[in-house]
């Protein structure tokens, strides 16, 4: 409300104060003049005039605008109302914050990760460069830092490409100086990076050019260099010793920026260095591509311009046949589609779900509502006698429903604040941005927006009912058991029969989710991950050759395989589902090489005994010690590299050729999940760590054992410190904690979904419970009569009960309609179940019966027991 | 409004009755509510007594809906009031206010008169 209304309004009680005053005035001077005395007739003046108040108190009324006053008043009356009736209030106050606030946290989930821009700077101009339908498998999404420097020199579309190098594994480099070694974590990033996205240290600067050149300095992120570096703010300048190498520290970067938000979804990242293009250009694919959009240019020009220019560039430019490398292999994408794009459809579904909860929430509260509003019509029969008009009554009545989602919203405000806040802290689900989801302006406008819409619709219902009857005949009416009440109860059911279709659709859609969620579980991931965890581990600084890293590699192993409760032991440079690293894959020795078919694999370096403990299925032999450059180099593949290479053959003992070198496959093991859990499988290749040829570095040390993880903690790293004192203090982690990670976002929403499904039951039930119950109290008398004429109490509660499932089922009828349409929307959010699932229909079916059963059973034996001749006599 | 012989013998008009009052006593020239009510009594031989409750009430609502215009001016006592206006809408009110009565009469009249009525 503007200021001026309040003073005109206080302008005109003060002008109607005067009127009055003159009025008294006036007829005290009459009587004066006609000989009374002033004292008397400013008495019989003011008994003539009555109570001055009073007067204008009903004149203001005329002037139609009370709102300010009508409001308080409404308000008041709201507030006695309500607390006169605790037990409705309290109820109807946290089903709404339930509803409430899932939609709250909902809401700013899929405000954090859909609908708010990217923490850079014109975030909407930024692009993903990556092949087609590369999604987030980095290995498939990454160029040579050859392509990458072309694309620089000759593109047209952008104002400037950046990327990162996409295979830093977490706990890469240690710090070393003070005390044990830490692990930290450092990507190293296209000079360029942080300048392009926007993003400015808060402190010190970014990377110089001649530091983008050649490397050899850090930028530290808010976070490290908070709990690190002890928040120093002369920081800068100042070295920190990564890998016994002294590196200056040249900015810190801004709290906002998070790269694991963005990029890699639960990567914690402590340090970015300027990566020397020299150090990776001999690697293959291992940048990932950003671009800046030129003002102008659209995302159909880039694109445009990728399939002309990507043909042009090498992945390698010492070796000229490897030009055209990148055919077909750029589509540019919007950097926001490429971070949370695949997300948008399950946000959707969770979206929609705690709409669905908000409706069941509505219909629910409406009933109560109207079964207040229904031993109510006498109050409001009597008001409009006394002269309240229908408006002021309506207003009345959404007044009340809004205190009602008001403070339903409150309370659902506080238990959102506190979901998010806890949300935001789980680093373990990858989902993108999670870590700055929270309640910020947007989705308090959306609280508000809520709370106003619930509070109208709640208050809509009543209002409707009661202004719609005629209330004279309400007076009159002695309430229960008219046909009024029968109508009335009509419009309750079909309330409640919608909530139970809504209910329907909610447990089918959880269902089906569970169900590929429990599907993904199952999937043979070709490693147990029970049983089995990973350390990384440090190689000492002083292994200058071959022969002392295999030394040193057999120490660890066979010390730590000496440990009480271990059962396996192997070390790799690569883990499944946690790094991607793609090589150019073998070809089978002899037979003519299908230039197209030049085929990427994944890259495990291991040791022997690697196989066993991660739990692979092998055919063949594993390496053994003696596969070093002293023998014939030896290879294993996945099934599916070797039965691409050689269809319809055995590939063991075949030969093949992997980097112009001869190497024979030793064995074949059962395909793993690389990269992700549901996706498809590529090619993988297993080499020996013990020759030079391959190398091997950021080492994780794998443990089979039946004993909890924790109690082998000290006693790996004290093995491992006494074999190299260098070894920093890391942690283990669980395989299945890995596989937990991979299948987070499935488990979140099926989860999420789950809960909302829950409370949809929950909701249901209540608004089945409450139409019935109301029902059989309306009918004491009647029931009571049926009794004395000899119905038996079987008979009565058989009766609740059959009224209680037709509702039901119609409800159900009505709910596997919506819960069909519902699941082909959601198909493809589905892994390994049909959207027609029999067994989540025929369970939910099932549920709900009983459900319905259990909230129809209270009030049926409560009309059991009626005694025949209490309802009589009170009739 | 009352009959003037006091509370207990309160008779409601109709409604509508005190509007076509005072719209009639407007007609006759501009007025303060004091001197509209002493109008009214005098007019209607002291019988009828206005209500300082049901005219000010009264007096607002036919401002708001546009049959009355008010203004702050001197009295002949040269003191400071309220004075109301009527206004070419209240006149057209006023005519069928008084149509309506009459007809209103006239019928519970015929009613009143009826030696055998259907009532």
């Amino acid at each position: 409300m503007k200021a001026p209304y309040w003073q005109d309004w206080e302008r005109r009680k003060r002008d109607l104060a005067e009127e009055l005053e003159s009025h008294l005035r006036m007829a005290v001077a009459d009587r004066m003049a006609r000989g009374e005395s002033y004292e008397e007739a400013r008495r019989e003046a003011m008994k003539e005039f009555g109570n001055v108040p009073l007067v204008a108190d009903v004149t203001r009324e005329r002037w139609g605008w009370l709102r300010m006053e009508g409001l308080a008043q409404d308000l008041r009356y709201a507030l006695r109302t309500l607390g006169r009736e605790r037990g409705f209030t309290a109820v109807a106050v946290l089903i709404l914050a339930l509803g409430i606030g899932a939609n709250v946290v909902v809401f700013s989930v899929v405000h954090t990760i859909l609908l708010r821009p990217l923490p850079f700077v014109d975030a909407d101009r930024l692009v993903w460069i990556a092949p087609p339908d590369s999604g987030h498998n980095l290995s498939g999404s990454t160029y040579s830092a050859d392509a990458y420097e072309d694309l620089r020199a000759m593109n047209r579309s952008y104002t400037d490409v950046t990327g990162y190098y996409a295979f830093s594994s977490p706990d890469n480099l240690k710090v070393t100086g003070a005390g044990d070694p830490k692990p930290v974590t450092d990507i190293s990033v296209a000079g360029n990076f942080f300048q392009m996205l926007g993003v400015t240290p808060e402190l010190g600067r970014g990377f110089n050019a001649e530091e983008q050149r050649n490397g050899g300095v850090v930028l530290v992120t808010h976070a490290y260099w908070k709990r690190y570096l002890g928040a120093d703010p002369a920081i800068i300048g100042k070295a920190i010793t990564l890998n016994n190498k002294p590196i200056p520290v040249v900015g810190v970067l801004p709290e906002s920026f998070d790269f694991g938000a963005v990029f890699q979804p639960g990567l914690k990242v402590d340090m970015f260095d300027p990566q020397k293009m020299e150090d990776i250009r001999y690697q293959g694919n291992t940048l990932t591509l950003i671009g800046r959009l030129k003002p102008g240019v659209t995302l159909e020009q880039a694109r445009t311009e990728a399939t002309e220019l990507f043909p042009k560039f090498y992945w390698q430019k010492k070796q000229p046949l490897s030009l055209g490398a990148y055919k077909d292999a750029a589509l540019p994408i919007w950097l926001k589609e490429y971070v949370s794009g695949a997300l948008r459809r399950s946000l959707t579904v969770l979206w929609g779900a705690v709409g669905m909860i908000l409706l069941i929430v509505c219909v629910n509260l409406s009933n109560l509502m109207l079964a207040r509003a229904a031993t109510r019509t006498k109050e409001f029969a009597l008001r409009v006698s006394l002269g309240a008009g229908r408006g002021r009554l309506m207003r009345q009545l959404i007044t009340e429903s809004l205190v009602l989602s008001g403070a339903g919203s409150l309370l659902g405000l506080g238990m959102a604040y506190g979901a998010t806040a806890w949300l935001s802290q789980q680093g373990s689900i990858a989902l993108p941005l999670m870590s700055s989801v929270g309640v910020d302006e947007t989705v308090l406008g959306w609280t508000v927006l809520i709370a106003l819409v619930v509070g109208v619709v709640l208050g809509l219902a009543p209002a409707w009912r009661l202004t719609g009857t005629n209330l004279q005949e309400s007076l009159k009416e002695s309430g229960p058991g008219t046909s009024h009440g029968r109508r009335h109860e009509r419009v309750r059911s079909a309330l409640v029969i919608a909530e139970v279709a809504l209910a329907c659709a909610l447990i089918v859609g959880a269902g089906l989710l569970l169900r590929s969620f429990l599907a993904v579980m199952e999937i043979d991931l070709g490693f147990k991950p029970s049983h089995a965890a990973a350390i990384s581990i440090e190689t000492p600084n002083t292994i200058q050759s071959i022969e002392t890293f295999k030394a040193f590699l057999q120490e660890v192993q066979s010390r730590v395989a000496a440990l009480p409760g271990v059962e396996a032991v192997g070390i790799s440079d690569n883990l499944p589902l946690l790094r991607n690293r793609g090589w150019g894959g073998p070809t089978a020795k002899g037979k003519p090489i299908d230039p197209k078919h030049g085929h990427g694999a994944f890259v495990y370096i291991i040791t022997p005994g690697y196989i066993e403990a991660m739990g692979m299925r092998l055919r063949g032999r594993d390496f053994a010690w003696s596969d070093d450059d002293h023998h014939e180099l030896a290879i294993i593949l996945n099934q599916k590299a070797a039965s691409e290479l050689w269809p319809g053959e055995d590939a063991v003992g075949r030969m093949a050729v992997l980097q112009g070198l001869d190497v024979r496959v030793i064995g074949v093991i059962e395909d793993v999940h690389e990269s992700n859990v549901e996706g498809k499988i590529g090619w993988q290749m297993y080499l020996p760590a013990m020759t030079k040829q391959w190398g091997a570095a950021d080492l994780s040390l794998v443990v089979r054992s039946k004993q909890p993880v924790s109690s082998l903690t000290t006693s790996v790293l004290q093995t491992l410190r006494t074999v190299n004192p260098g070894q920093p203090a890391t942690e283990f982690r669980t395989l299945e904690d890995v596989v937990n990670h991979a299948t987070s976002p499935r488990r979140f929403f099926a989860i999420l979904v789950g809960i909302f499904a829950a409370l949809g039951l929950i909701l249901a039930s209540l608004g089945i419970y409450g139409v019935i119950s109301y029902g059989v109290t309306q009918q004491t008398q009647e029931i009571g009569i049926r009794m004395a004429l000899g119905a038996t109490r079987e008979r009565v509660q058989a009766g609740v009960l059959g009224k209680t499932l037709r509702m039901a089922l119609v409800g159900m009828g009505a709910g596997v309609v919506v819960s069909y349409g519902m699941a082909r929307e959601i198909r493809s959010l589905l892994y390994g179940t049909q959207p027609t699932d029999l067994a989540t229909f025929a369970g939910m079916l099932v549920l709900l019966t009983m459900v319905a059963l259990l909230a129809g059973y209270l009030p049926a034996r409560r009309a059991s027991r009626i005694d025949p001749m209490t309802a009589l006599r009170n009739l | 409004m009352a009959l003037g012989s006091g509370y207990q013998n309160r008779i409601e008009l109709l409604q509508g009755t005190l509007d076509m009052l005072i719209l009639k006593t407007l007609q006759w020239g501009e007025q303060h509510g004091y001197g509209i009510s002493q109008a009214i009594r005098a007019g209607s031989g002291e019988v009828l007594q206005v209500e300082t409750g049901s005219l000010y009430p009264a007096l607002h609502r036919l401002e708001r809906q546009g049959w009355v215009s008010s203004e702050w001016k001197k009295s002949d006592s040269n003191q400071r009031a309220k004075f109301y206006k009527i206004s070419a809408l209240g006149k057209e009110q006023l005519a069928r206010d008084y149509e309506r009565w009459g007809r209103m009469v006239a019928s519970i009249e015929g009613i009143m008169t009826a030696r055998r009525g259907a009532v």
